[in-house]
């Protein structure tokens, strides 16, 4: 920001009524939460006894957000381009995902896959379980209330909220994510993706097209 | 088990299902979720207790979450499964298609077998 632009803003900043806007909380602001507490506490114990070192936590989170996210894609992308595999993907997500190097730790993975007959769905109506390892940290629509109430419920209303219209003859699958299990999409490829890459198929595997409130699209050629 | 089967075997990778040794239920079998409402952490979700449905697999054999959450070990560890309901069955009011489905996972624990008739039409569908 230069200096011009940082005079505008403070300007602006004194310029009106500071009660017209709510304050923008940074996230540290305010006494820190019970769970903040714990969880803090927690972490120092474990630094002090040299179980985890403050850099491996940070290590951990930066995985969450670099890795993480990507991962959906690139298995996703395979089972297009591999029939074998997806084979084998639909059958033990989680063995299918190391031969590719995606560990998945804790996590069964199960995979559903959409056909011309069947589209999935995927929620979780008791708190917010998501396949964090392969498509990283949840969106807030996927755990808000409305999201986990409403898709269960009335899940075509809900998927045309997302833009995705599903005709009649195609039958819902909601999977209600409520337990160990984690889920993800194999959506359905598109004819024009013929001869891609799998770095190019990964590129329309969004997280979005995993969950299953949407489905892939070719950009159309400019 | 012939030589060739045998070598099939070998390389095939460890499966990460857990095993369900002793489970009461088959895929297919038609079951009812309990209609029960015992206090405390439960992963059976309100609006599909007192509903019917079919076994779609068996997930394996997990440690009870409702022992879990109060830091119990989960010991021993309960079988669950993937049950199918027809949505038109868990909401009478719900407006899709008949053939649109919803799934779950249910602890045995949650599951009795059901007897009569019940709307499974749509759920023995493979696939």
């Amino acid at each position: 920001m230069s200096d011009t632009a940082f005079d505008y803003y403070a300007r602006k900043k004194h310029d009106h009524d500071h009660d017209d806007h709510a304050p923008v909380a940074g996230q540290d602001s305010g006494p820190p939460s019970q769970y903040e507490i714990m969880s803090r506490a927690m972490q120092e114990l474990l630094e002090a006894k040299g179980v985890v070192t403050a850099d491996e936590i940070r290590r951990r989170i930066e995985i969450f957000e670099e890795d993480f996210p990507y991962r959906g894609s690139r298995v996703i992308a395979r089972a297009w381009a591999d029939p074998a595999f997806k084979a084998r993907l639909l059958k033990d997500g989680k063995a299918a995902c190391a031969e590719m190097g995606v560990e998945l730790e804790a996590t069964r993975l199960i995979a559903v896959e959409n056909t011309p007959d069947v589209h999935n769905v995927i929620v979780c109506t008791l708190c917010s379980c998501y396949p964090r390892e392969l498509l990283g940290m949840p969106p807030t629509w996927y755990k808000s209330d409305n999201y986990r109430a409403r898709v269960v419920r009335e899940p075509r209303a809900v998927l045309k909220e997302f833009g995705t219209v599903l005709p009649d003859h195609v039958a819902l699958r909601v999977h209600d994510s409520n337990a160990d299990m984690r889920y993800v999409v194999i959506p359905m490829r598109p004819r024009e993706t013929k001869g891609w890459s799998e770095e190019q198929l990964a590129e329309i595997l969004t997280r979005d097209t995993l969950v299953g409130v949407t489905v892939p699209r070719v950009p159309a050629k400019p | 088990m012939t030589k060739a089967r045998r070598a099939r075997a070998r390389r095939k990778p460890p499966s990460t299902y857990t095993p369900a040794p002793g489970h009461r239920f088959r895929v297919g079998d038609r079951v009812m979720i309990k209609r029960a409402f015992p206090p405390g952490h439960r992963r059976t979700p309100y609006y599909i207790r007192g509903k019917m449905g079919v076994i779609e697999r068996i997930c394996g054999a997990f440690p009870n979450p409702e022992e879990l959450a109060y830091g119990f070990d989960g010991e021993p560890a309960k079988v669950l499964y993937r049950v199918r309901f027809q949505q038109r069955h868990v909401w009478p009011d719900y407006e899709g298609p008949a053939r649109d489905l919803i799934e779950m996972e249910i602890f045995e624990h949650w599951l009795v077998p059901a007897s009569g008739r019940m709307p499974t039409a749509k759920l023995t569908q493979t696939g």
